[in-house]
Protein backbone atom coordinates (compact mmCIF):
# COMPACT_ATOMS: atom_id res chain seq x y z
CA UNK A 1 0.00 0.00 0.00
CA UNK A 2 1.77 3.28 -0.89
CA UNK A 3 1.69 5.99 1.17
CA UNK A 4 3.24 8.73 -1.28
CA UNK A 5 0.49 11.98 -0.78
CA UNK A 6 -1.41 12.82 -3.89
CA UNK A 7 -1.63 16.18 -3.05
CA UNK A 8 1.79 17.02 -4.56
CA UNK A 9 4.28 16.13 -7.62
CA UNK A 10 7.52 14.31 -7.40
CA UNK A 11 11.18 14.80 -9.30
CA UNK A 12 13.00 11.97 -10.72
CA UNK A 13 15.36 12.97 -8.30
CA UNK A 14 13.42 12.10 -5.23
CA UNK A 15 12.06 15.47 -4.39
CA UNK A 16 8.52 16.30 -3.70
CA UNK A 17 6.89 19.66 -4.31
CA UNK A 18 3.45 20.97 -3.03
CA UNK A 19 1.50 23.99 -4.18
CA UNK A 20 0.25 25.79 -1.53
CA UNK A 21 -2.55 27.64 -3.87
CA UNK A 22 -0.84 31.08 -3.72
CA UNK A 23 2.46 30.76 -6.00
CA UNK A 24 4.34 29.37 -3.49
CA UNK A 25 5.28 25.81 -3.11
CA UNK A 26 6.70 23.78 -0.58
CA UNK A 27 9.94 21.11 -1.37
CA UNK A 28 11.25 18.41 0.60
CA UNK A 29 12.47 15.13 0.04
CA UNK A 30 10.21 11.89 -0.29
CA UNK A 31 10.04 9.34 2.40
CA UNK A 32 11.44 7.01 0.31
CA UNK A 33 14.57 8.59 -0.46
CA UNK A 34 14.67 9.53 3.67
CA UNK A 35 14.56 5.73 3.69
CA UNK A 36 17.82 5.02 1.35
CA UNK A 37 19.83 7.59 2.94
CA UNK A 38 18.90 5.89 6.47
CA UNK A 39 19.42 8.24 9.70
CA UNK A 40 19.93 11.85 9.04
CA UNK A 41 22.38 14.05 10.95
CA UNK A 42 22.79 17.39 9.31
CA UNK A 43 20.67 19.43 6.77
CA UNK A 44 21.99 22.47 4.42
CA UNK A 45 18.93 24.78 3.33
CA UNK A 46 19.51 27.56 1.11
CA UNK A 47 19.08 30.88 2.33
CA UNK A 48 16.58 32.33 2.47
CA UNK A 49 16.39 35.34 -0.84
CA UNK A 50 18.28 33.15 -2.76
CA UNK A 51 17.10 32.34 -6.24
CA UNK A 52 16.56 28.34 -7.03
CA UNK A 53 16.85 26.97 -10.63
CA UNK A 54 14.78 24.23 -10.94
CA UNK A 55 17.27 20.77 -11.55
CA UNK A 56 19.81 22.62 -9.94
CA UNK A 57 21.83 21.28 -6.57
CA UNK A 58 20.13 24.18 -3.53
CA UNK A 59 20.81 21.91 -0.55
CA UNK A 60 22.36 18.92 1.16
CA UNK A 61 20.75 16.03 3.45
CA UNK A 62 23.99 14.05 5.44
CA UNK A 63 23.46 10.88 6.35
CA UNK A 64 25.33 9.22 8.90
CA UNK A 65 27.15 7.91 5.86
CA UNK A 66 26.59 10.09 2.81
CA UNK A 67 25.81 13.27 1.78
CA UNK A 68 23.18 13.93 -0.94
CA UNK A 69 22.41 16.99 -3.12
CA UNK A 70 18.69 18.13 -2.90
CA UNK A 71 17.57 19.63 -6.30
CA UNK A 72 15.02 22.29 -6.77
CA UNK A 73 12.05 21.15 -8.97
CA UNK A 74 11.28 24.42 -9.51
CA UNK A 75 12.97 28.31 -10.62
CA UNK A 76 12.03 30.75 -7.78
CA UNK A 77 13.23 32.79 -4.99
CA UNK A 78 13.31 31.10 -1.72
CA UNK A 79 10.98 32.79 0.86
CA UNK A 80 11.27 30.58 4.01
CA UNK A 81 13.56 27.42 4.95
CA UNK A 82 12.58 24.74 7.62
CA UNK A 83 15.04 26.23 10.50
CA UNK A 84 13.65 23.73 13.08
CA UNK A 85 15.98 21.13 10.89
CA UNK A 86 18.96 22.65 11.95
CA UNK A 87 18.60 21.07 14.95
CA UNK A 88 16.41 18.05 14.42
CA UNK A 89 17.55 16.49 10.80
CA UNK A 90 15.80 13.14 12.00
CA UNK A 91 12.66 14.78 11.46
CA UNK A 92 13.02 14.34 7.80
CA UNK A 93 13.07 10.63 8.89
CA UNK A 94 10.34 10.58 11.15
CA UNK A 95 7.74 12.72 8.81
CA UNK A 96 9.70 13.49 5.21
CA UNK A 97 6.12 15.00 3.71
CA UNK A 98 5.26 17.20 6.98
CA UNK A 99 7.01 18.19 9.57
CA UNK A 100 10.24 18.02 7.49
CA UNK A 101 9.65 19.73 4.66
CA UNK A 102 12.68 21.62 3.89
CA UNK A 103 12.13 25.19 2.04
CA UNK A 104 9.54 27.18 0.00
CA UNK A 105 9.63 28.72 -2.99
CA UNK A 106 8.08 31.68 -4.57
CA UNK A 107 7.42 31.35 -8.72
CA UNK A 108 7.28 33.17 -10.71
CA UNK A 109 6.18 31.66 -13.41
CA UNK A 110 3.78 28.17 -13.89
CA UNK A 111 5.36 25.66 -12.77
CA UNK A 112 7.16 23.78 -16.14
CA UNK A 113 5.45 20.29 -14.98
CA UNK A 114 6.49 17.98 -17.94
CA UNK A 115 9.16 16.51 -15.92
CA UNK A 116 7.22 15.84 -13.02
CA UNK A 117 5.71 12.71 -11.68
CA UNK A 118 2.31 12.61 -9.89
CA UNK A 119 2.27 9.82 -6.91
CA UNK A 120 1.20 7.00 -9.38
CA UNK A 121 3.99 7.58 -11.58
CA UNK A 122 6.55 8.11 -8.83
CA UNK A 123 5.13 4.99 -7.06
CA UNK A 124 5.64 3.45 -10.52
CA UNK A 125 9.47 4.69 -10.59
CA UNK A 126 10.65 3.90 -6.90
CA UNK A 127 9.09 0.06 -7.72
CA UNK A 128 11.00 0.03 -11.04
CA UNK A 129 14.25 1.36 -9.43
CA UNK A 130 13.57 -1.22 -6.76
CA UNK B 1 28.96 -12.63 -6.82
CA UNK B 2 29.42 -11.32 -3.25
CA UNK B 3 29.71 -14.38 -0.57
CA UNK B 4 27.38 -14.92 2.05
CA UNK B 5 28.26 -15.54 5.59
CA UNK B 6 26.40 -18.72 7.51
CA UNK B 7 24.02 -15.65 9.11
CA UNK B 8 22.62 -14.48 5.98
CA UNK B 9 19.30 -15.42 6.12
CA UNK B 10 18.75 -14.67 9.69
CA UNK B 11 19.87 -11.15 9.05
CA UNK B 12 17.28 -11.10 6.01
CA UNK B 13 14.71 -12.15 9.08
CA UNK B 14 15.82 -9.47 10.58
CA UNK B 15 15.21 -6.68 8.51
CA UNK B 16 18.71 -6.12 7.39
CA UNK B 17 19.60 -3.97 4.95
CA UNK B 18 22.57 -6.22 2.99
CA UNK B 19 25.35 -4.12 1.07
CA UNK B 20 28.10 -5.44 -0.63
CA UNK B 21 31.53 -5.44 1.54
CA UNK B 22 34.72 -6.40 1.06
CA UNK B 23 33.39 -9.24 -1.18
CA UNK B 24 30.56 -10.07 1.16
CA UNK B 25 26.97 -9.14 1.36
CA UNK B 26 26.90 -7.66 4.67
CA UNK B 27 24.30 -6.13 7.12
CA UNK B 28 25.16 -2.31 6.55
CA UNK B 29 21.88 -1.74 9.20
CA UNK B 30 18.31 -3.25 10.38
CA UNK B 31 16.62 -0.29 10.63
CA UNK B 32 18.57 2.65 12.23
CA UNK B 33 22.02 3.14 12.15
CA UNK B 34 21.69 5.26 15.32
CA UNK B 35 19.90 3.37 17.63
CA UNK B 36 22.57 0.10 16.92
CA UNK B 37 25.40 2.25 18.08
CA UNK B 38 23.55 3.90 21.26
CA UNK B 39 22.29 -0.09 22.06
CA UNK B 40 26.11 -0.80 21.88
CA UNK B 41 27.16 2.29 24.17
CA UNK B 42 23.85 2.13 26.23
CA UNK B 43 23.72 -1.95 26.29
CA UNK B 44 24.56 -4.63 24.25
CA UNK B 45 24.77 -5.17 20.27
CA UNK B 46 25.79 -8.02 18.21
CA UNK B 47 27.99 -7.64 15.00
CA UNK B 48 28.21 -11.41 12.56
CA UNK B 49 31.86 -10.51 11.96
CA UNK B 50 32.18 -13.99 9.74
CA UNK B 51 33.35 -12.62 6.71
CA UNK B 52 36.59 -11.73 8.76
CA UNK B 53 39.32 -14.45 7.82
CA UNK B 54 40.37 -16.56 11.06
CA UNK B 55 43.93 -18.30 10.41
CA UNK B 56 45.49 -20.62 12.38
CA UNK B 57 49.39 -20.86 12.09
CA UNK B 58 50.75 -23.63 13.94
CA UNK B 59 54.43 -25.37 14.09
CA UNK B 60 57.67 -25.28 16.12
CA UNK B 61 58.71 -22.49 13.76
CA UNK B 62 55.53 -20.14 14.68
CA UNK B 63 56.56 -17.72 16.71
CA UNK B 64 59.62 -17.24 14.89
CA UNK B 65 58.02 -16.78 11.56
CA UNK B 66 55.52 -14.30 13.39
CA UNK B 67 58.39 -12.34 14.93
CA UNK B 68 59.66 -11.56 11.54
CA UNK B 69 55.78 -10.89 9.39
CA UNK B 70 54.75 -8.68 12.67
CA UNK B 71 55.59 -5.37 13.23
CA UNK B 72 54.28 -6.09 16.78
CA UNK B 73 56.47 -9.05 18.70
CA UNK B 74 55.05 -11.92 19.71
CA UNK B 75 57.49 -12.99 22.05
CA UNK B 76 55.61 -10.51 24.34
CA UNK B 77 52.71 -12.71 24.14
CA UNK B 78 53.28 -15.53 27.14
CA UNK B 79 49.79 -16.76 28.82
CA UNK B 80 47.52 -18.73 26.61
CA UNK B 81 44.68 -16.89 25.25
CA UNK B 82 46.54 -13.08 25.66
CA UNK B 83 45.93 -11.56 22.17
CA UNK B 84 48.17 -9.10 20.71
CA UNK B 85 47.20 -6.31 18.05
CA UNK B 86 49.55 -5.98 14.85
CA UNK B 87 50.51 -4.34 11.45
CA UNK B 88 52.00 -6.60 8.69
CA UNK B 89 54.29 -4.95 6.87
CA UNK B 90 55.48 -5.02 3.23
CA UNK B 91 59.59 -3.85 2.84
CA UNK B 92 58.51 -0.79 2.01
CA UNK B 93 57.22 -0.25 5.54
CA UNK B 94 53.05 -0.20 3.68
CA UNK B 95 50.73 -1.85 5.97
CA UNK B 96 49.67 -4.90 4.29
CA UNK B 97 46.90 -5.57 7.03
CA UNK B 98 46.40 -4.61 10.03
CA UNK B 99 45.58 -7.92 12.88
CA UNK B 100 45.04 -9.38 15.84
CA UNK B 101 46.81 -12.42 16.95
CA UNK B 102 46.16 -14.30 19.56
CA UNK B 103 49.13 -16.93 21.64
CA UNK B 104 48.03 -20.64 22.69
CA UNK B 105 50.91 -22.41 22.91
CA UNK B 106 54.24 -21.97 21.44
CA UNK B 107 53.51 -24.09 18.39
CA UNK B 108 50.03 -22.47 17.86
CA UNK B 109 49.14 -18.84 17.08
CA UNK B 110 45.82 -17.79 15.53
CA UNK B 111 45.19 -14.52 13.45
CA UNK B 112 42.34 -12.50 12.59
CA UNK B 113 42.64 -10.68 9.42
CA UNK B 114 40.29 -7.91 7.34
CA UNK B 115 37.84 -9.47 4.72
CA UNK B 116 38.52 -7.93 1.83
CA UNK B 117 42.45 -8.24 1.98
CA UNK B 118 41.92 -11.96 2.77
CA UNK B 119 43.25 -13.33 -0.31
CA UNK B 120 46.33 -10.94 -0.92
CA UNK B 121 47.07 -11.84 3.23
CA UNK B 122 46.89 -15.57 2.32
CA UNK B 123 48.89 -14.98 -0.56
CA UNK B 124 51.68 -12.55 1.81
CA UNK B 125 51.27 -15.08 4.68
CA UNK B 126 52.34 -18.20 2.37
CA UNK B 127 55.10 -16.03 0.34
CA UNK B 128 57.06 -15.10 4.17
CA UNK B 129 56.92 -18.64 5.44
CA UNK B 130 59.34 -20.22 3.30
CA UNK B 131 62.26 -20.25 5.83
CA UNK B 132 59.96 -21.14 8.61
CA UNK B 133 57.98 -24.95 9.43
CA UNK B 134 54.74 -23.25 9.69
CA UNK B 135 51.40 -24.44 8.65
CA UNK B 136 48.98 -21.73 7.29
CA UNK B 137 45.45 -22.79 7.83
CA UNK B 138 42.65 -20.76 7.35
CA UNK B 139 39.81 -21.64 9.19
CA UNK B 140 36.54 -20.83 7.12
CA UNK B 141 34.65 -23.27 8.91
CA UNK B 142 34.46 -20.92 12.09
CA UNK B 143 31.58 -17.94 12.59
CA UNK B 144 32.67 -14.67 14.47
CA UNK B 145 30.34 -13.14 16.53
CA UNK B 146 31.21 -10.17 18.20
CA UNK B 147 28.77 -8.82 21.18
CA UNK B 148 29.62 -5.36 22.45
CA UNK B 149 28.21 -3.04 25.07
CA UNK B 150 28.55 -2.57 29.07
CA UNK B 151 25.95 -5.42 29.24
CA UNK B 152 27.37 -7.95 26.44
CA UNK B 153 29.34 -9.81 28.76
CA UNK B 154 26.44 -10.50 30.79
CA UNK B 155 23.93 -11.37 28.00
CA UNK B 156 26.83 -13.86 26.51
CA UNK B 157 28.12 -15.57 29.36
CA UNK B 158 24.49 -18.01 30.59
CA UNK B 159 24.59 -19.24 26.77
CA UNK B 160 28.11 -20.70 26.70
CA UNK B 161 29.23 -24.37 27.77
CA UNK B 162 30.08 -24.73 31.38
CA UNK B 163 33.13 -24.90 30.99
CA UNK B 164 33.14 -21.29 28.97
CA UNK B 165 30.76 -19.56 31.68
CA UNK B 166 33.48 -20.02 34.10
CA UNK B 167 36.76 -19.44 32.47
CA UNK B 168 34.88 -16.73 30.30
CA UNK B 169 33.89 -14.89 33.33
CA UNK B 170 37.54 -14.52 34.15
CA UNK B 171 38.84 -13.55 31.20
CA UNK B 172 41.00 -10.33 31.01
CA UNK B 173 40.71 -7.89 28.55
CA UNK B 174 42.67 -8.41 25.61
CA UNK B 175 42.67 -12.30 26.31
CA UNK B 176 41.22 -15.18 25.16
CA UNK B 177 39.83 -19.02 26.22
CA UNK B 178 39.07 -21.68 24.16
CA UNK B 179 36.69 -24.79 24.30
CA UNK B 180 36.85 -27.45 21.93
CA UNK B 181 35.94 -25.41 18.39
CA UNK B 182 34.27 -22.30 20.36
CA UNK B 183 36.80 -19.47 20.99
CA UNK B 184 35.83 -16.26 23.57
CA UNK B 185 37.96 -13.34 23.20
CA UNK B 186 37.49 -10.29 25.53
CA UNK B 187 38.49 -8.08 22.45
CA UNK B 188 36.16 -6.13 20.21
CA UNK B 189 36.59 -2.87 17.61
CA UNK B 190 33.94 -0.15 19.32
CA UNK B 191 35.28 0.93 22.73
CA UNK B 192 33.40 -0.92 24.70
CA UNK B 193 33.59 -4.03 26.86
CA UNK B 194 32.65 -7.66 25.54
CA UNK B 195 33.86 -10.61 23.38
CA UNK B 196 34.52 -11.68 20.09
CA UNK B 197 33.00 -15.70 19.88
CA UNK B 198 34.48 -17.69 17.20
CA UNK B 199 32.41 -20.69 16.58
CA UNK B 200 31.67 -23.65 14.43
CA UNK B 201 29.47 -22.25 11.37
CA UNK B 202 26.73 -24.69 11.71
CA UNK B 203 26.13 -23.65 15.27
CA UNK B 204 26.02 -19.87 14.64
CA UNK B 205 22.28 -19.07 13.19
CA UNK B 206 21.28 -20.69 17.22
CA UNK B 207 23.47 -18.76 19.11
CA UNK B 208 22.69 -15.84 17.08
CA UNK B 209 19.29 -16.25 17.62
CA UNK B 210 19.83 -17.11 21.01
CA UNK B 211 21.87 -14.03 21.76
CA UNK B 212 18.75 -12.08 20.70
CA UNK B 213 16.21 -13.84 22.59
CA UNK B 214 18.10 -12.13 25.93
CA UNK B 215 17.94 -8.53 24.35
CA UNK B 216 20.94 -8.33 22.35
CA UNK B 217 20.58 -5.82 19.28
CA UNK B 218 21.61 -6.92 15.75
CA UNK B 219 23.95 -4.01 14.48
CA UNK B 220 25.13 -3.28 11.28
CA UNK B 221 28.33 -2.27 9.53
CA UNK B 222 27.31 1.28 9.89
CA UNK B 223 27.45 1.61 13.33
CA UNK B 224 30.25 -0.38 14.01
CA UNK B 225 32.18 2.37 11.91
CA UNK B 226 30.76 5.33 14.08
CA UNK B 227 31.64 2.94 17.35
CA UNK B 228 34.94 2.52 15.81
CA UNK B 229 35.44 5.80 14.93
CA UNK B 230 34.46 6.93 18.29
CA UNK B 231 36.94 5.19 19.77
CA UNK B 232 39.37 6.09 18.00
CA UNK B 233 40.27 2.30 16.06
CA UNK B 234 41.68 2.82 12.54
CA UNK B 235 40.07 1.32 9.68
CA UNK B 236 42.32 -0.62 7.16
CA UNK B 237 41.96 1.07 3.22
CA UNK B 238 40.87 4.29 4.72
CA UNK B 239 43.22 5.19 7.27
CA UNK B 240 46.30 3.12 6.15
CA UNK B 241 47.17 1.29 3.50
CA UNK B 242 49.89 -0.14 1.84
CA UNK B 243 51.21 3.23 1.02
CA UNK B 244 51.44 4.16 4.89
CA UNK B 245 53.30 3.50 7.18
CA UNK B 246 52.05 2.95 10.44
CA UNK B 247 54.50 5.75 12.01
CA UNK B 248 52.28 8.03 9.95
CA UNK B 249 48.51 6.24 11.10
CA UNK B 250 49.07 6.60 14.53
CA UNK B 251 50.10 3.06 14.99
CA UNK B 252 53.36 3.53 16.51
CA UNK B 253 52.58 2.12 19.85
CA UNK B 254 51.89 -1.31 17.90
CA UNK B 255 55.72 -1.29 16.86
CA UNK B 256 58.07 -3.51 19.26
CA UNK B 257 60.91 -1.48 18.26
CA UNK B 258 62.90 -3.72 21.24
CA UNK B 259 64.70 -6.05 20.88
CA UNK B 260 67.23 -4.09 18.39
CA UNK B 261 68.01 -7.34 17.08
CA UNK B 262 64.85 -8.51 15.76
CA UNK B 263 64.30 -8.19 12.42
CA UNK B 264 60.91 -7.93 11.20
CA UNK B 265 59.63 -7.38 7.82
CA UNK B 266 59.92 -3.55 6.66
CA UNK B 267 61.61 -2.69 10.13
CA UNK B 268 64.84 -0.95 8.04
CA UNK B 269 62.35 1.62 6.31
CA UNK B 270 60.50 2.21 9.86
CA UNK B 271 64.21 2.96 11.66
CA UNK B 272 64.72 5.53 9.09
CA UNK B 273 60.60 7.53 9.26
CA UNK B 274 61.33 6.72 13.42
CA UNK B 275 64.11 9.62 12.75
CA UNK B 276 61.89 11.79 10.42
CA UNK B 277 60.86 14.95 12.61
CA UNK B 278 58.75 16.09 9.25
CA UNK B 279 57.04 12.70 9.01
CA UNK B 280 53.45 13.22 9.97
CA UNK B 281 50.88 12.97 12.62
CA UNK B 282 47.71 11.10 12.82
CA UNK B 283 45.34 13.12 14.46
CA UNK B 284 41.37 13.48 15.47
CA UNK B 285 39.09 16.49 14.65
CA UNK B 286 36.27 17.56 15.86
CA UNK B 287 34.26 20.08 13.86
CA UNK B 288 33.30 23.00 15.13
CA UNK B 289 31.37 24.83 12.44
CA UNK B 290 28.38 23.03 10.62
CA UNK B 291 28.23 20.14 8.78
CA UNK B 292 29.81 16.49 8.30
CA UNK B 293 33.44 15.50 7.97
CA UNK B 294 33.99 13.18 5.27
CA UNK B 295 37.06 10.83 4.40
CA UNK B 296 39.18 12.44 2.25
CA UNK B 297 38.66 16.43 2.35
CA UNK B 298 41.20 18.90 2.69
CA UNK B 299 43.06 20.17 5.51
CA UNK B 300 43.90 24.11 5.58
CA UNK B 301 45.76 26.47 7.67
CA UNK B 302 45.16 29.92 6.18
CA UNK B 303 46.21 28.86 2.63
CA UNK B 304 48.08 26.20 3.84
CA UNK B 305 47.14 22.77 2.61
CA UNK B 306 48.04 21.03 5.83
CA UNK B 307 46.37 17.59 5.52
CA UNK B 308 43.45 15.01 4.59
CA UNK B 309 40.65 13.50 6.38
CA UNK B 310 41.26 9.55 6.29
CA UNK B 311 38.16 8.61 8.22
CA UNK B 312 34.90 11.04 8.97
CA UNK B 313 32.03 10.92 9.81
CA UNK B 314 28.89 11.41 12.62
CA UNK B 315 29.57 10.87 16.20
CA UNK B 316 26.26 9.68 17.64
CA UNK B 317 27.86 9.64 21.11
CA UNK B 318 28.97 13.31 20.87
CA UNK B 319 26.30 14.26 18.86
CA UNK B 320 29.21 16.05 16.36
CA UNK B 321 30.95 15.23 13.29
CA UNK B 322 34.78 14.10 14.25
CA UNK B 323 37.42 12.54 12.10
CA UNK B 324 40.42 10.93 12.09
CA UNK B 325 43.27 12.98 9.83
CA UNK B 326 47.02 12.70 8.35
CA UNK B 327 48.51 15.99 8.97
CA UNK B 328 51.70 18.18 8.57
CA UNK B 329 54.00 17.36 11.90
CA UNK B 330 53.58 21.65 12.85
CA UNK B 331 49.56 21.57 13.16
CA UNK B 332 48.16 24.02 15.43
CA UNK B 333 45.12 23.36 17.34
CA UNK B 334 42.87 24.26 15.09
CA UNK B 335 42.28 24.14 11.13
CA UNK B 336 39.74 24.82 8.48
CA UNK B 337 38.20 21.94 6.72
CA UNK B 338 36.96 22.39 3.32
CA UNK B 339 33.66 21.33 2.69
CA UNK B 340 31.66 21.63 -0.74
CA UNK B 341 34.11 24.78 -1.36
CA UNK B 342 33.99 26.55 2.25
CA UNK B 343 35.98 26.79 5.02
CA UNK B 344 34.33 25.09 8.22
CA UNK B 345 36.52 25.35 11.54
CA UNK B 346 37.41 22.21 13.39
CA UNK B 347 39.63 21.49 16.70
CA UNK B 348 42.69 19.12 16.74
CA UNK B 349 42.42 16.16 19.51
CA UNK B 350 44.24 13.67 20.67
CA UNK B 351 41.66 10.00 19.66
CA UNK B 352 39.66 8.38 21.46
CA UNK B 353 36.52 10.31 21.07
CA UNK B 354 34.48 8.64 23.79
CA UNK B 355 34.67 4.60 24.90
CA UNK B 356 33.03 2.46 27.18
CA UNK B 357 29.81 4.68 26.92
CA UNK B 358 31.27 8.20 27.55
CA UNK B 359 32.99 11.17 25.52
CA UNK B 360 36.51 11.04 26.47
CA UNK B 361 37.32 14.77 25.08
CA UNK B 362 36.47 17.75 26.05
CA UNK B 363 35.69 20.94 23.79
Amino acid sequence: MSNTPTDRRYAKSHEWLKDEGDGNFTIGITDHAQGLLGDLVFVDLPEVGTVVEAGNDCAVVESVKAASDVYSPVTGEVIAVNEALDGAPETINDDAFGNGWMFKVKVADAVESDSLLDAAGYDALIAEEE
Amino acid sequence: MSKQTVLYEKHQAMGARLVPFGGWDMPLHYGSQLDEHHQVRRDAGMFDVSHMTVVDLKGGGAKSYLRYLLANDVARLKESGKALYSCMLNEQGGVVDDLIVYYLNDEWYRMVVNAGTTEKDLAWLDRMSTEYDVTITPRRDLAMIAVQGPNARAKVLPLLSANLQQTGAELKPFNAVADGEWFVARTGYTGEDGFEIMLPGEKAAHFWQQLNDVGVAPCGLGARDTLRLEAGMNLYGSDMDEETSPLEAGLGWTVAWEPEARNFVGRPVLERQRKDPHKKRFVGLVLTGRGVLRNHLKLFEGQQAIGEITSGGFAPTLERSIALARVEADIGETCEVEIRGKRVAAQVVKPPFARNGKATITL
